[in-house]
């Protein structure tokens, strides 16, 4: 209690003091707002590019690609195989009894970006003619669907918001043949909304390409992908690879995603041992400019745990005050900013940043170990001060 | 009388670059309750460093030191905090107030040091106020008061935890020829009629006369040891 009474004490007279050392104190705060705010900005990119690649994809859909390929670009499957897929077991049926699923090619189109009229590759991806029951999801919120073997595309949302040339009516133009703009389409905001669909078969006319590239079909329900998965892979005529729809594109984002993780953390951890450096010296400073009032405290009786923890306390709270400042400026300035990136085997994918809870946590977290590191030593020299020869000093 | 202070051979030595600077040779002193005693000499002679071995502030490079009935020269340095603050009260020459407190907040503070509850600790920190005649003052910061009413909130702070001893360092040696008188008869009220015991460095001979008692130090030896008839 007597402990707890004096550290609060100690605390206490250091908190009133700051307005005195108010431009020392603000180096610290500021300091370490910059790095939470880098670091929680960053981390959100790759936040949000995983939760938009979890949110692609269902658990009782399923991707069939080539055997040993890491993802649909690379993988190729020709129209034998594309039909003994179709007999697989598991996969749903519509009212006619024809398994839905889609059989799918894709491509890489050049475009520009509004922002900064940069070139880009986005995806556009060649699809069946049940693509609508495949995909309950895809909705068309403005034009129409494409119509099979006319150079007809739609766009999806994100696309359409972060690429030139994309409203309805405008051309596409790609290795001779221009692709009309008929619709815009959403898919719940998962990563299909950064790409462009059209019929597979009239783009694999126009490419002049044999082969799909890949199969995807709705099962029965999420418990049939394993009868699924053992029906094509017993059959001696195919040589695939089955995985659930959901796992492949979270699969697709993880690269990525642990790229701008680490990213992140490294530019955070250079930031964040300079914020340790200037809050050492704060700390430092602001022990130098009581060292007084320490040395009297100490003289009359004080022990050195309250002056540790008082300083530390101070290092602590000037650092919350800055970790809660970055925190807010990454959350008022880039959660919900629509970004684009290239990677893996998507081709552009446009997603939000997302700035949770979470990281503002972990931003803030990261603020109270700064301060704590910065606090450290300068609390330990206050609490080894010699009394009597700072007593002489004054 | 008994011995409330008592130094046996007590030398205190300093390392200063390469060179070990001795202070204090082999001081052997003895100061009874009640004592007010003056410590003089000039400056470099070695007061401060025997004032600072009494109040607990520093410890002997060797002999004994024993005050209140505790070897303090073997006490460790959390030990020595808590023991300053049950028997030592402080009066410094720049009264080492803190200065984003009040005078009443000044001091209550070596009472925060003790289980002494909210009330109670107003109570005596008020009657402290009362002794050195700055009740109307209370809420004031040291800013906002003179040189002498500071030392006064100093002297309150010293004794309102009711110390064994009261050691002062230069309590005058900031102040004009009137207010020192007024805190020289303050101590001299204090020692006479609380009995306070009190160890006091000065360089000031006026300062002295008020003490029951005046020691020289010269070179880290005493020299000269005189009793004043109250």
């Amino acid at each position: 209690m007597k402990m707890f009474r004096q550290i609060g004490a100690v605390t206490g007279m250091n908190f009133r003091s700051l307005p005195q050392r108010v431009s020392t104190s603000l180096v610290v705060v500021i300091g370490i707002a910059g790095v939470v705010a880098v670091l929680v900005s960053v981390l959100a990119m790759s936040t949000g590019l995983i939760q938009t690649m979890e949110n692609t994809g269902r658990e009782d859909r399923a991707i069939v690609m080539r055997n040993g390929s890491i993802a649909e670009t690379s993988s190729a499957l020709d129209r034998d195989s594309a039909r003994l897929i179709v007999d697989g077991a598991g996969i749903k049926r519509d009212a006619q009894g024809e398994p839905i699923l889609s059989a799918e090619t894709m491509r890489i189109l050049s475009l520009r970006k509004k922002e900064d009229d940069s070139e880009v590759n986005a995806i556009l991806r060649g699809v069946g003619p049940k693509l609508q029951q495949l995909r309950p999801e895809l909705k068309i919120v403005e034009g129409r669907m494409f119509q099979p073997a006319v150079t007809e595309i739609i766009v999806g949302k994100s696309a359409h918001a972060q690429f030139k040339g994309l409203n309805i009516g405008d051309v596409v133009t790609s290795r001779g043949a221009n692709w009309t703009v008929v619709g815009i389409f959403e898919t719940g905001g998962d990563a299909h909304e950064s790409s462009l669909m059209t019929d597979a078969e009239t783009l694999i006319s126009i490419d002049k390409r044999g082969a799909f590239q890949s199969v995807t079909a709705l099962l029965e329900s999420p418990a049939a992908f394993q009868a699924f998965k053992d029906s094509l892979s017993s059959n001696p005529g195919l040589s695939v690879d089955v995985v659930r729809e959901r796992e492949y594109y979270q699969q697709q984002s993880k690269t990525l995603s642990t790229i701008i993780s680490v990213i992140a953390y490294v530019v955070g951890g250079i930031m964040a041992v300079g914020a340790v450096f200037a809050a050492l010296n704060t700390m430092y400073s602001a022990v130098s400019a009581r060292l007084q009032e320490i040395a009297t405290l100490r003289a009359l009786g004080f022990g050195s745990t309250a002056m540790v923890m008082s300083v530390l306390a101070e290092a602590l709270v000037l650092a919350l005050i800055g970790g809660a400042i970055g925190a807010l400026i990454a959350w008022l300035f880039f959660n919900g900013n629509t970004v684009s990136t290239s990677g893996g085997g998507m081709g552009q994918m446009v997603f939000e940043l997302s700035v949770s809870p979470q990281l503002m946590i972990l931003g803030i977290v990261w603020a109270c170990i700064i301060g704590v590191l910065g606090g450290l030593f300068p609390a330990v020299r206050a609490a080894r001060l010699p009394v009597a020869m700072a007593l002489r000093a004054v | 009388m008994t011995a409330l202070v008592t130094l046996r051979n007590v030398t205190k030595s300093y390392v200063r670059g390469k060179q070990k600077v001795e202070v204090l040779h082999g001081v052997d002193l003895s100061i009874e309750t009640g004592e007010f005693l003056a410590l003089m000499g000039p400056s470099g002679s070695g007061k401060t460093t025997l004032l600072n071995l009494v109040a607990g502030l520093d410890q002997p490079t060797s002999g004994e030191v024993l005050v209140a009935g505790d070897r303090i020269d073997q006490l460790s340095r959390g030990s020595l905090s808590d023991w300053r603050a049950r028997h030592i009260g402080f009066i410094f020459q720049f009264y080492n107030l803190l200065p984003v407190l009040t005078a009443e907040a000044n001091v209550e503070v070596p009472l925060l040091l003790t289980s002494l509850s909210k009330s109670e600790r107003r109570r005596r920190v008020q009657l402290a106020l009362e002794l050195v005649g700055l009740a109307d003052r209370a809420r004031h910061k040291p800013n906002e008061l003179s040189g002498g009413q500071q030392q006064r909130v100093a002297i309150a702070r010293a004794i309102v935890s009711d110390p064994t001893l009261l050691v002062c360092d230069e309590p005058t040696g900031d102040l004009d020829r009137q207010n020192a008188e007024e805190i020289m008869n303050l101590l001299q009220a204090l020692n006479r009629s609380q009995n306070k015991t009190i160890v006091m460095v000065t360089h000031d001979p006026k300062a002295a006369e008020y003490a029951s008692r005046e020691l020289h130090l010269d070179k880290g030896r005493l020299t000269n040891d005189a009793r004043r008839a109250a």
